[in-house]
């Protein structure tokens, strides 16, 4: 078999590309120059990678599927967060160096690596799914495909955590204690969407979920690389929920009632 | 001797290495055995190469078909792996995943909807009716935000970004494993009754792939240096349809969805080549013209399918042979069109979009291909093992006391050749299995201790690379290991090349010994590289001495030196092990017997 470099790349034009690639750890770091030979249709991940194997071998960086199916390879590319492994180098600037960071809203590790594990441990805040019994013999149950349409699009969330990077509750004011961040907030909207689900989740969602700190500005939805309607489809839905069952007027005065 | 402080030492009644779709399915059932579970993850949690399937998971639900059943699964699963499948492991499967599927849903999946609101299925290469349970083209990604979102409520406790070197035993029996995080770079140690491996494939060994870095075979590895057995490492598939262009995402993965959606493979002639070469097996399974295809595709049960979802080593070498012949497209494939259905669907692009969403965003984002109006460039990528750790059918058991193993890692399943679609339910049927009886082992067997002595001499050498001011480069050897096997050990192979490729293997295996990295251990990735290459080195050498052994063409192994099947050669799985010397020991195991029942199955179903 010939090989595929010989077929597809040396004839397509290449180009000289500086990287300002960002190198340290918890202490601190620096921004250190590499240049790059950039061919068509690589990605910035690819110029990581190259780098990686020349020039840094120890250059640390996430990465797994290099198909935006993972959510890995989260990173601030000219100051904006996406994806490494999506990011086409001919969609950058070609007049000026590409600058690559780490995700700024999460601790440092190493290189290009963050502490991502709050996520995890928010996650595990959540009340899990609770499903009602089952509607057939075999333990299954009749859902129409309109009535999970929605609760699908969340599901399509590949845990980047690019929109709890950008959301500046998280970013600028560190709520990491009383906000869960977007993600989360849909995470818990998938739940609270899903047909089967008999849990109850707002009031947490209210008190020690943050959702109140959300003030809509839709950073998360804009980053979001699976272009989920996080803010319109899944948060302000939530928010209604929260004001139906908190502030509603004729509620209230079933609850003096009726306490739950 | 006891271990120094400087290692983390940990305790498990059940440890399960991998956190993909098997690892945490084994996870959660021994779990709710009531043991405590640790489960090490290579990256984060969730990220593991699961998320890459796409297509389905096939399980005879015969929502869509009523006239599936276990019955037609199983002989498909036979016939689709030229039955050299360890019929056990084919039965278990074909019976349980109805209701590992069913069980997903319990869980939170929330899978794509029949008319009825029922589970619906798709039409995959091999399989005889609609079996596979879906979620678009992503059911990968649902299937392992499923068990990860039910496991972290099962009380299992979790390692992200840790790798294991090596499995510790005593008195034959498994008793830990040894292994770093990638974070500090510090050394763990997991005491543990009984270990699951699920560690997945061994992609990384070839050039052209569909798998993440982490397939570099080290729970195949692991295995093997621990005395357990590997078995048909020969069957190495390569998916029909990876994409070809741009070079930076050269073998990513092109869902056989496609295909099952109707989508159709042509040369640069313009023709449907598919038609013009069916196997005897499936002679009369097979569409006889591109209108009876497009009915079948449609649902029409009394129509074939078309020569598209033929079994994928068949059109991989379809798709080979068009390339040589000088009838490929521009950059080295062949075309794969699906925005042709316009002709026959109003609306056909929002379908598309709806059916294979990620799909259309792949080809969108990374090749600037519109796949609703444009054809896509299509080549075979380097997918999936069929072989791994020889186990016990009935309980995922290696020869290694305390040792399991499921999913990709574990042979027996699919024999020569995987189905699309089995792999998923493959994990999660083997997971449970795998988790229940490790459980049940760890219950009826008592730790065993740790020898220190063992575990520094391994970590002794694990830190080497550091120590070496010059030396060979990590990502150097890779490369050139992955470039031989590509091209002396791939879809088509002789004895020379393979002879060759041993040879390149054996140089390849000193450097390594002598590879130097920079830096410090902290999330250090020319570090990881240096220790994956020897796992790497160990799979790559059992698949071409497999290779080299089976002398005959069957399933996923083709000989250009022995082009035809030979029934000689129907009666035995390679089984490669280490020698007393620490040489790679090749030999021939009697296949299993079958049970006359089963027996029966096959032919009732031929």
């Amino acid at each position: 078999m010939s090989s595929p470099a010989a077929r597809n790349g040396n004839h397509e034009a290449s180009r000289m590309v500086e990287f300002r690639v960002w190198r340290g750890d918890r202490s601190g770091g620096a921004f250190q120059t590499y240049s790059v030979q950039v061919t068509q249709g690589m990605v910035v991940l690819d110029c990581i990678h190259r780098i990686q194997a020349d020039q840094a071998n120890d250059l640390a960086v996430r990465w797994n599927c290099k198909a935006g199916k993972c959510g890995s390879c989260s990173a601030e590319i000219n100051g904006h967060p996406k994806l490494m492994c999506m990011t086409r180098m001919d969609a950058l600037p070609a007049d000026r160096p590409v600058t690559v960071e780490p995700m700024r809203s999460f601790p440092s590790i190493r290189d290009l690596v963050t502490d991502v594990s709050w996520n995890f441990r928010m996650k595990r805040r959540i009340k899990p799914f609770k499903p009602r019994k089952p509607d057939h013999a075999d333990g299954s149950w009749t859902m129409m495909q309109e009535d999970v349409d929605r609760v699908q699009e969340f599901r399509k969330c590949i845990e980047c955590f690019l929109c709890q990077d950008v959301c500046h509750v998280l970013r600028d004011h560190h709520k990491h204690d009383e906000f869960i961040g977007p993600r989360f907030l849909m995470y818990t909207a998938a739940l609270e969407m899903h047909p089967l689900d008999t849990e109850n989740r707002i009031a947490d969602l209210k008190e020690e979920n943050g959702i109140g700190y959300c003030n809509i500005t839709k950073c998360c939805t804009k980053v979001c690389p699976e272009h989920i309607g996080i803010t319109d489809n899944a948060i302000i839905p939530m928010k209604e929920r929260v004001v139906d069952e908190f502030y509603d007027p004729l509620t209230r005065l079933f609850r003096i009632f009726k306490p739950r | 001797m006891s271990l120094p402080d400087s290692f983390i030492v940990h305790e498990h009644d059940v440890l399960v290495i991998g956190a993909g779709g098997a690892g945490l399915r084994a996870a959660i059932e021994a779990s709710a055995a009531g043991v405590k579970v640790g489960v090490i993850c290579k990256s984060l949690l969730g990220k593991a190469h699961t998320v890459m399937a796409e297509g389905g998971m096939a399980a005879a639900m015969g929502n869509v078909d009523d006239r599936d059943g276990w019955e037609t699964h199983f002989a498909d699963t036979m016939r689709g792996g030229q039955y050299l499948n360890n019929p056990v492991m084919a039965e278990h499967h074909a019976k349980e995943a109805p209701d590992r599927v069913r069980e997903l849903e319990a869980w939170g999946a929330v899978f794509d909807r029949t008319k009825d609101g029922r589970i619906l299925q798709r039409n995959f290469g091999g399989h005889r009716y609609p079996r596979l349970a879906h979620v678009g083209d992503r059911t990968g990604l649902e299937l392992i935000r499923t068990l990860q979102d039910h496991g972290i409520h099962q009380g299992m406790e979790v390692f992200m970004e840790m790798t294991v070197v090596s499995l510790l035993k005593s008195g034959g029996r498994v008793n830990g494993a040894l292994g770093y995080d990638r974070e500090r770079g510090r050394m763990h140690v997991w005491k543990a009754k009984a270990v699951v491996l699920a560690t997945g494939g061994i992609g990384k060994a070839f050039r052209i792939t569909s798998n993440s870095w982490e397939g570099t075979g080290d729970g195949h590895a692991l295995a093997y240096h621990a005395g357990a057995e590997l078995m048909d490492m020969e069957f190495v598939q390569f998916h029909p349809t990876g994409m070809v262009w741009p070079p930076s995402v050269r073998g990513l993965l092109v869902t056989e969805g496609v295909r099952g959606e109707g989508g159709v493979l042509r040369n640069s002639e313009g023709k449907r080549f598919m038609f013009d070469d069916v196997p005897d097996a499936y002679k009369n399974q097979v569409a006889k013209d591109e209108e009876e295809g497009w009915r079948y595709v449609c649902g029409d049960k009394n129509a074939n399918r078309p020569p598209e979802l033929l079994t994928r080593d068949h059109v991989a070498r379809c798709i080979n042979r068009e390339i040589k012949a000088g009838r490929g497209s521009p950059h080295g494939g062949v075309f794969l069109d699906i925005a042709w259905i316009k002709e026959k669907l109003p609306n056909a692009g929002a379908h598309i979009q709806r059916k294979l969403p990620s799909m259309y965003h792949q080809f969108k984002q990374l090749a600037g291909v519109d796949i609703t109006t444009e054809r896509m460039e299509v080549g075979p990528t380097t997918h999936y093992v069929m072989g791994g750790v020889l186990v016990n059918g009935d309980t995922q058991e290696s020869s290694v006391p305390g040792l399991f193993a499921a999913g990709e890692v574990a042979a027996g399943l699919h024999g020569a050749n995987r189905l699309g679609g089995n792999s998923l339910s493959d994990l999660i049927v083997f997971g449970k299995l795998a988790g229940e009886h490790a459980a049940k082992y760890a219950k009826a067997n008592r730790a065993v201790e740790i020898d220190a002595a063992e575990v520094a001499a391994k970590t002794a050498a694990l830190e080497e690379p550091f120590a070496r001011r010059t030396g060979e480069n990590p990502y150097a050897i890779q490369s050139q290991l992955q470039d031989s096997m590509q091209d002396l050990v791939g879809i088509v192979r002789t004895h020379d090349e393979m002879e060759r490729a041993i040879g390149i293997i054996e140089d390849l295996k000193k450097r390594a010994k002598n590879v130097a990295v920079s830096g410090h251990r902290e999330y250090n990735p020319g570090w990881h590289t240096a220790i994956d290459l020897g796992c790497l080195l160990t799979v790559s050498e059992s698949i071409a001495r497999s290779a080299i052994d089976r002398k005959e063409s069957r399933g996923a192994q083709f000989r250009d030196d022995f082009p035809k099947k030979d029934d000689a050669c129907s009666t035995f799985n390679m089984v490669c092990r280490k020698a007393a010397d620490g040489s790679m020991e090749v030999s021939r195991r009697p296949l299993p017997p079958m049970r006359a029942e089963l027996k029966a199955v096959i032919e009732k179903m031929k």
